[in-house]
C-alpha cells in the first residue's frame, strides 16, 4: 500500500493544495512509480486517497499521455516526431530505433519487456532534435548511434539491477560486527 | 547587449540562488513590496508588458481585473509549454528559475495572492523537482512564506506537475487540471480573474513563464526604460525560438520589432545546408504559415505587424522550412498534432480534427481527389470561432494557411495515381524526414 510506504510523500503532496482532489496527479505518478503501471487496483487506491470515485481516477489516467493503464517496458522511450523534429530527421531516427529493437514501424514493446518505444507529441526541445525521453528524462541531439549506445548501457544496467546485491551475499552474519 | 531574460547566457550559473542574489536577484521583489499593490500594477500597466504565452494581452490589465476585496486570490504560472516549436520557458525555468519565481511573487504581491502555483508540464520532470528546491531556497531567505520581507503579506509557492496534454496550456483547462479535474476548457464567463472563474473558483491571474520573467526588470528599471526597448505597441525583449531547418536553431532574446530577416539570417545562421527558405511558421503549429517573401522577411516581429500579414506572433516559435519541404506533408503533421491534442469536449474540434486527418492521410497515400480539396476548405471554417477554446481555430490554421499560399502543392496530390504521388512525396520531403505518408 502506498500509504504505508510513502506516508511522508503523500502528506507533502496533499499539503500543497486546499483540496485533496488536486493531489491526484502527483499520486498517480507515485502509484505508477511503485507498481510500474496503473492497474485497476492502483487507480482504486489513488481514488480512495483523494476521496474521488475510481471512475474519475480512470478518466484522469486516460486523459494524459504520461500515465499508463497498461504495463510498459522497463525503459519507456518516447520520441518526438512533431513537425520541428520531423524537419530535422526524427522520422528516420524513430524508424531506425524501432528496427534496431526489432519492433514494427509504430514501435511497441520488446519481447524481453525492457523497452517500449512510442511517438510522442512536442517535448519543447525542438532546437535539440532529434529528441526523446527515457522514463521522463531528456536525451537530446540524438542520432541512431547515440541511441544504440544508450540502449546497450540500459541493457547492462538492467542485468546489474536484476543480479543479487553482492553486499548482502558477502555478509552472511546480517550486518553485525 | 546584456540579456534581460536569458541571463544564463551572460552568467551561466545564475540558476544558483547565491549567484542570482549577487547579480541583483530578488531586488525587484524588495522594490515592489515598498510600493502599494496598486502602484505595482500601475508600473506594469505603464510598461505595456504583453503576455508572452501567445495572446499578447496586457499583463497589467489582467492583474487589474482581480477584485481587491476578494478574500482568496491566486497566481498561476503557465509552464505547460507544449506548442510545437516552443522551448523558451524550459530554458528560463532550467537556467534562470529564480527570475521566474521572483516575477511570480511580484504578481502575487500586486494582487495580494495567498499562493502561487507553477503548472509545469509533466515532461519537465527533473526540472520541476529542481524548481521545488529553488523555491525552498527562497523560502529560507523569507522571500516567500510568512510575512515576506516584513511586509505583512504572506504567500507560498508550489509546483504542480501536468502529465502530457497540450490543452492544459489553455488557461481554463489548466485550472481544471490543477484542481484534479479533467483538463478541459471551462465555459466563460466567469473568467479566471472573476469570482467563480479562477483556481478553486477564486479570482486568479494566469501568466506565462516568460511574461513573469520580465517583471523583476520592470520593477527595478521602471516602465519608461522598458518601453525604450521594442516598439510602442509591442515593447520589451522577446525570446524567439527558432527551429526546423535553421542552421543554428535555438532561443534568441531580441527586442520586439526585430525583423524576420535579422532573426533568421543574422542570429539563427539562415537555412542549413545553404538551401533557400521557403516558408515560415511564426508561432508554431497554431498560426498560419507565411511564404518567405521579401515582404514577410522585412516585417518586424511585433504583435501588430505579424497580425497584418495574416498570421500571428503568438509565442514567437519560428519554424523554418526549406525549399524541399512538402507543405502538404507539413500541414498533415500539424493536423495530426491537433487531432491528438483535441480534448474532445467540443464537437467541431473533436470531429473536425479527426476528419481533417483522414483527408490528409488519403492525400499522402496518393488517393486524393479534387473533392478532398473542397473538404479541406470547408471543414476548417466550421471549426473556427465555435469552440470553448482556441484549439479548433489553431487546428484550422495549418490547413487554411498552406492552402492559401501553397495550393499548387495540394493540386499535385489530387487526381494523380498512387505511384506518381509517392514519387512526388519522396522528391519533395527532405530525405532525412522520410517519405511523406508516414502518419
Amino acid at each position: 500500500m502506498l500509504t504505508d510506504k510513502y506516508a511522508d510523500r503523500i502528506e507533502k503532496i496533499f499539503a500543497k493544495y486546499p483540496d485533496k482532489r488536486s493531489g491526484i496527479m502527483d499520486l498517480l505518478y507515485l502509484a505508477q512509480e511503485e507498481y510500474g503501471w496503473l492497474s485497476e487496483d492502483a487507480l482504486r487506491e489513488v481514488a480512495g486517497l483523494c476521496g474521488v470515485d475510481p471512475t474519475q481516477a480512470h478518466s484522469i489516467a486516460g486523459f494524459y499521455t504520461m500515465y499508463s493503464e497498461k504495463p510498459k517496458g522497463k525503459y519507456w522511450l518516447q520520441v518526438c516526431t512533431d513537425l520541428p523534429c520531423a524537419l530535422r530527421g526524427a522520422d528516420t531516427f524513430f524508424t531506425g530505433l524501432c528496427e534496431y529493437l526489432g519492433l514494427g514501424e509504430d514501435g511497441g514493446t520488446t519481447q524481453d519487456g525492457l523497452f517500449t518505444v512510442e511517438r510522442v507529441m512536442c517535448l519543447a526541445a525542438c532546437d535539440k532534435a532529434p529528441v526523446m525521453q527515457c522514463n521522463f528524462f531528456y536525451h537530446e541531439h540524438l542520432d541512431l548511434d547515440k541511441a544504440i549506445a544508450l540502449i546497450k548501457k540500459l541493457r547492462v544496467d538492467a542485468v546489474q539491477e536484476a543480479a543479487p546485491d553482492p553486499s548482502e551475499l558477502d555478509d552472511p552474519a546480517g550486518g553485525t560486527e | 547587449m546584456e540579456h534581460i531574460l536569458l541571463r544564463d547566457l551572460d552568467i551561466p550559473d545564475i540558476w544558483q540562488f547565491d549567484t542570482y542574489l549577487a547579480n541583483g536577484g530578488y531586488e525587484g521583489l524588495k522594490h515592489a513590496v515598498k510600493h502599494s499593490p496598486s502602484e505595482v500594477i500601475q508600473i506594469v500597466l505603464d510598461a505595456n508588458l504583453r503576455g508572452r504565452g501567445g495572446a499578447g494581452f496586457s499583463t497589467g490589465r489582467k492583474w487589474s481585473f482581480i477584485p481587491q476585496d476578494a478574500a482568496i486570490k491566486y497566481v498561476v504560472v503557465n509552464a505547460d509549454e507544449s506548442e510545437p516549436g516552443t522551448f523558451k520557458d524550459r530554458q528560463l525555468l532550467e537556467h534562470n528559475p529564480h527570475q521566474v519565481i521572483e516575477g511570480a511573487l511580484i504578481a502575487a504581491y500586486a494582487i495580494q495572492a495567498a499562493a502561487v502555483y507553477i503548472y509545469a508540464r509533466g515532461e519537465f520532470w527533473d526540472l520541476s523537482y529542481a524548481l521545488e528546491d529553488h523555491i525552498d531556497e527562497a523560502r529560507q531567505a523569507n522571500l516567500l512564506g510568512e510575512n515576506i520581507l516584513g511586509s505583512g503579506w504572506s504567500c507560498d509557492v508550489f509546483v504542480h506537475r501536468g502529465a502530457g496534454a497540450y490543452i492544459c496550456g489553455e488557461e481554463s483547462a489548466l485550472l481544471n487540471s490543477l484542481q484534479g479535474l479533467l483538463g478541459q476548457p471551462r465555459v466563460r464567463p466567469p473568467f479566471p480573474a472573476q469570482v467563480g472563474g479562477g483556481l478553486y473558483y477564486q479570482p486568479t491571474v494566469v501568466n506565462n513563464v516568460e511574461t513573469l520573467a520580465n517583471v523583476p526588470w520592470i520593477m527595478l528599471n521602471g516602465a519608461d526604460a522598458y518601453k525604450a526597448i521594442g516598439t510602442p505597441e509591442s515593447p520589451g525583449p522577446k525570446i524567439f525560438c527558432v527551429s526546423g531547418h535553421a542552421a543554428r536553431p535555438g532561443n534568441y532574446e531580441l527586442p520586439l520589432g526585430t525583423t524576420f530577416r535579422e532573426l533568421i539570417f543574422e542570429h539563427a545562421g539562415g537555412v542549413r545546408d545553404g538551401k533557400a527558405l521557403k516558408a515560415i511558421l511564426p508561432c508554431g503549429a497554431s498560426g498560419p504559415v507565411l511564404p518567405a517573401t521579401d515582404d514577410v522577411l522585412d516585417t518586424p516581429l511585433t504583435y501588430e505587424a505579424v497580425t497584418k500579414l495574416g498570421s500571428t506572433l503568438g509565442s514567437a516559435s519560428v519554424i523554418l522550412m526549406d525549399e524541399n519541404t512538402d507543405m502538404v506533408w507539413a500541414a498533415a503533421r500539424m493536423v495530426h498534432f491537433f487531432r491528438h491534442e483535441s480534448c474532445g469536449k467540443c464537437t467541431p474540434c473533436r470531429e473536425g480534427t479527426f476528419w481533417l486527418e483522414r483527408v490528409y492521410e488519403r492525400l499522402l497515400r496518393g488517393e486524393g481527389t479534387p473533392r478532398d480539396l473542397e473538404i479541406l476548405e470547408s471543414v476548417p471554417r466550421q471549426m473556427t470561432g465555435v469552440t470553448l477554446c482556441a484549439l479548433g481555430d489553431f487546428a484550422a490554421s495549418p490547413v487554411l494557411g498552406t492552402l492559401q499560399h501553397f495550393r499548387d502543392e495540394y493540386e499535385r496530390y489530387v487526381g494523380i495515381s498512387a505511384p506518381e504521388a509517392e514519387a512526388v512525396a519522396e522528391e519533395a520531403v527532405p530525405v532525412e524526414a522520410g517519405a511523406g505518408g508516414e502518419l
